[in-house]
């Protein structure tokens, strides 16, 4: 590794934030990452989720996580989004594209993708 | 898998459920071969289960009855040529526990599979890292050594998780100078 001068800037501006994290982030945005789910593009998908999160400024309400087989391999890649209180979403055949609008219409806007949930995708 | 980073990513998912709290992740670049070697001290495999993991038809997860992990992994091995190799000592049998997952590539096959983007592998490695386990990276090319090291950045980022986006973009621009920097040696 070069530079950990830059890490030590990060930890300085992080310092004050992470309390407040733990705490409040109700959601979790899960991402299937198992063979199945790494083979038909997970990883684009679960980075652009991590990056939008940060990007659209919803990280104090939403943590994106990795899990393994969901078990509906020809769906994937697969996203669930759990939000307490309410029921889980499934999302499928996703695409980084796809990940943009879901933070920016189900995590920010509170309003589920729904011609990307599995109920209605054609496959 | 359309890169072999993909696999390395995969392959790692597995030291991660055997419990491991050290991956080391290593690619060792010729001119004309490449290894990639993933060592964990996870809780390790019986000679019977390491005989069957190569079997696509054999998996330990409950939800299908297939595990194409390793035999695709191996498959793009041998399809240029290679090779795959592991060796496991199950943790009942010795202190010095875990698996050693390695497979030699030949760079001039028809069949190679590209290497791929092996940063974008680490970034999504580190964000799911969990608090326990750490990972160290190693690619040598002809023109120098690319490195990561979790447990060095845990230190310095004293609590501040590793999944923090920031830290995320961290990892990649700092690979993406050391990536430039070998290479312009070359």
């Amino acid at each position: 590794m070069k530079s950990l001068e830059e890490l030590a800037k990060i930890r300085e501006r992080m310092a004050g934030k992470v309390a407040l994290r733990e705490g409040e982030n109700s959601i979790r945005i899960v991402v299937g990452m198992a063979t199945c789910g790494i083979a038909a593009g997970a990883r684009p998908v679960l980075n652009a989720l991590v990056e939008e999160v940060a990007k659209q400024g919803v990280s104090d309400k939403a943590t994106v996580s990795q899990t393994g087989c969901i078990g509906i391999c020809q769906y994937e890649p697969v996203v669930e989004v759990f939000e307490p209180g309410k029921e889980k979403t499934t999302y499928v055949k996703m695409t980084p594209e796809k990940a943009v609008r879901v933070v920016a219409e189900h995590i920010k806007g509170g309003k589920p993708v729904v011609e990307y949930t599995i109920g209605n995708t054609i496959i | 898998m359309k890169e072999l980073s993909l696999n390395i990513l995969d392959i790692v998912q597995n030291s991660l459920a055997a419990g491991a709290s050290h991956i080391a992740v290593d690619i060792a670049e010729t001119g004309d071969t490449l290894r990639i070697t993933v060592t964990d001290d996870g809780c390790g495999m019986d000679e019977t289960t390491v005989r069957n993991v190569t079997n696509p038809f054999y998996t330990t997860r409950k939800t299908r009855s297939v595990g194409l992990g390793i035999p695709f992994f191996k498959l793009a091995a041998e399809q240029t040529g290679g090779d795959l190799t592991l060796r496991s000592t199950p943790a009942g049998e010795s202190d010095d526990h875990g698996t050693v997952i390695s497979a030699l590539f030949y760079k001039t096959s028809i069949d190679f599979t590209p290497l791929g983007d092996v940063s974008s592998t680490l970034c999504t490695l580190v964000q799911g890292l969990p608090d326990g386990t750490d990972i160290t990276f190693t690619h040598s090319l002809p023109g120098g050594t690319i490195s990561l090291d979790t447990a060095e950045m845990r230190a310095v980022l004293c609590g501040v998780p590793l999944s923090t986006p920031d830290v995320i973009v961290f990892i990649k621009d700092d690979l993406a100078a050391q990536y430039a920097e070998a290479r312009a040696l070359k």
